[in-house]
């Protein structure tokens, strides 16, 4: 097995190299601003720019309204197919799945067509409307990782029997979900909610095609009109994704292991 | 599915809680899924249905095969051809590249914090994509990008005087395939983990070699997730537009990138090609998944 050993660091090495390569040469380009001189410049100048405070701004706000709006629509579908309409769950799987099918541009010309201001529904007719397209958007994009998140989280709680003795203790559905089953998956519905911040903060194609004034446009345009500053972005764009991927990592070392599996 | 409590009774018939009567049950069962299937329907399935039946509708409202057959012109075809170049290539690079390194850190005998941190990296860098991973690639394979500047002070080879360019199908395959290899290695490890070490002593004790092993258990257990994976790589590929968009602009003319100017601008002069555009995307992509789930419930018998 030594020889084996040796490839399997040959091909770490290399693995790492493609990877490495890139950010340091992204961090490189964003330090070179200044002539003659390493500086962090390109960082100051996009964080006084108030286009990116705005659009920043926005972007996390959309993604915190994309997550409730997610939670809202997952949590009691998850938990109300579990508990008794489990021959529905191929069909909520199979919706589930469909935004990985579908891309993301397809969707986003749908809302276009269908909601335009002429239409009987006029999302696009007004700034709310369009604001909240964009919510509905980003919701259905996060849908297939919200799900499966929410789904992992119910199978590790006995979700009948916690609905039984909150019935017999007299409690009504919406204080079972929120105060029952909400917590005992909190963790498993936060780990989903990073996951979708990290994909919705700097999503182009909805954002651009419905002309909200997102971060992901404005990234576009300024990779389009400026030199340093993109790799700037770049590089605040991934600690971004690693912070929302450690958040999760962290969330999973207190996630219970399945309470009600045998394995 | 395991859980056979008691509580099953309950559900099972006679002994409900009051408060759902009989009566009452079928309204009430639905009304709990009712909000997701109507977000559903309304912001997933009616718009995807809406742009289908359009591609198939004239401007009078009429059945029509018009818009498909428009679909062969030459700019289209082209665009359509690239973009399933692009993300063949990128799957497969991408896949193979990610199972030696899945294999590497699960098998290759490489200390044990090289296996967590690649996973930890995996999930981020699969997560970045977009406009931001554009940008990395210009600032590393652009004209002036630190690779292309080293290759050229310390080797003396200048990649840009021998063809090569990021704004290119290859700039644009090997910068997909900084998402695809993380991907890969993601979905896959699960599955190399799954390879049980009896397997391998059953083998050696039968007397098997390393390569017989190899050969005749691990490659065909693996095989179905792995084509599987690269089948997911490829949609995924296929679909993307923000990194081609940021990277290039509109000189490679892939398909999310014309479906994009169609949209903004009606390039092709007919809005019912722009459906039919979104069709054959969806029919591309809905393929791929299609065999995706066949070769899933194929591989996830032995993945138990």
């Amino acid at each position: 097995m030594k020889s084996g050993r040796f490839w399997a660091w040959v091909v770490f090495a290399l693995g790492a190299a493609y990877f490495f390569i890139p950010l340091i040469a992204t961090v490189e380009f964003s330090m070179r601003m200044r002539r003659g001189a390493y500086s962090f410049d390109a960082y100051k100048v996009v964080f006084g720019d108030p286009r990116f405070q705005a659009t920043f701004g926005y972007s996390v706000l959309t993604a915190v309204f994309t997550i409730i709006l997610g939670v809202l629509i997952v949590v009691p579908t998850a938990y109300w197919i579990r508990l008794r309409m489990p021959q529905l769950r191929p069909v909520v799987e199979f919706i589930t799945l469909l935004p990985l099918v579908i891309p993301a541009i397809v969707i986003v010309f749908g809302y276009i067509r269908m909601y335009g201001s002429n239409s009987p529904l006029p999302f696009l007719g007004s700034e709310t409307g369009a604001n909240a397209l964009l919510v509905i958007g980003y919701a259905t994009l996060a849908l297939p990782y919200m799900y499966r998140a929410v789904d992992t989280g119910l199978r590790t709680i006995d979700v009948r029997t916690l609905t039984e003795a909150a019935q017999i203790l007299g409690a009504g559905w919406g204080t079972i979900i929120t105060r029952v089953i909400l917590p005992n998956v909190l963790i498993a519905v936060l780990s989903g909610a990073f996951l979708t911040f990290a994909i919705v903060i700097g999503e182009f194609t909805m954002a651009s095609l419905l002309n909200r004034p997102a971060f992901g446009p404005y990234l576009q345009n300024v990779g389009a009109n400026r030199a340093y500053e993109p790799a700037a972005l770049a590089i605040i764009a991934f600690a971004i994704t690693w912070g929302c991927m450690s958040l999760i990592q962290i969330l999973s070392r207190f996630a219970p292991r399945s309470a009600n599996r045998p394995n | 599915m395991t859980d056979i409590s008691l509580s099953d009774h309950a559900v099972a018939g006679k002994t409900a809680p009051p408060a759902d009567a009989r009566s009452m049950r079928l309204p009430t069962q639905w009304l709990g899924v009712a909000p997701f299937f109507i977000f559903a329907i309304m912001f997933l399935i009616l718009p995807t249905l809406y742009l289908m039946l359009g591609a198939f509708r004239n401007d009078a409202g009429e059945f029509t095969f018009e818009n498909i057959a428009a679909l062969a012109q030459p700019s289209i075809v082209a665009a359509y051809w690239i973009s399933i170049k692009v993300s063949l290539a990128s799957s497969l690079i991408g896949a193979f590249a990610g199972l030696a390194i899945a294999i590497a850190i699960v098998r290759g005998g490489l200390p044990e914090w090289i296996r967590s941190a690649t996973l930890t990296f995996s999930g981020v860098a699969s997560n970045f994509a977009g406009v931001p991973l554009a940008f990395a690639f210009l600032a590393t394979l652009g004209r002036l990008g630190l690779a292309t500047v080293l290759l050229n002070v310390l080797v003396g080879f200048n990649i840009y005087a021998h063809g090569f360019n990021i704004l290119s199908f290859w700039g644009l395959t090997l910068t997909y395939v900084y998402f695809q290899i993380p991907l890969m290695v993601v979905i896959i490890v699960p599955a190399i983990d799954g390879l049980k070490k009896e397997w391998g002593e059953a083998a050696a004790t039968l007397g098997a070699t390393q390569a017989q092993f190899w050969r005749m258990v691990v490659i065909p257990v693996i095989w179905p997730s792995f084509l599987g994976t690269v089948i997911l790589l490829f949609a995924n590929a296929f679909g993307a537009i923000a990194t081609a968009y940021a990277l290039t602009g509109s000189s490679l003319n892939i398909v999310p990138i014309l479906l994009y100017a169609q949209i903004r601008g009606d390039v092709l002069h007919n809005a019912h090609l722009g459906y039919a555009i979104a069709f054959g995307m969806i029919v591309i992509t809905g393929l791929a998944n299609v065999f995706y789930i066949w070769f899933r419930t194929r591989s996830e018998r032995w993945l138990k």
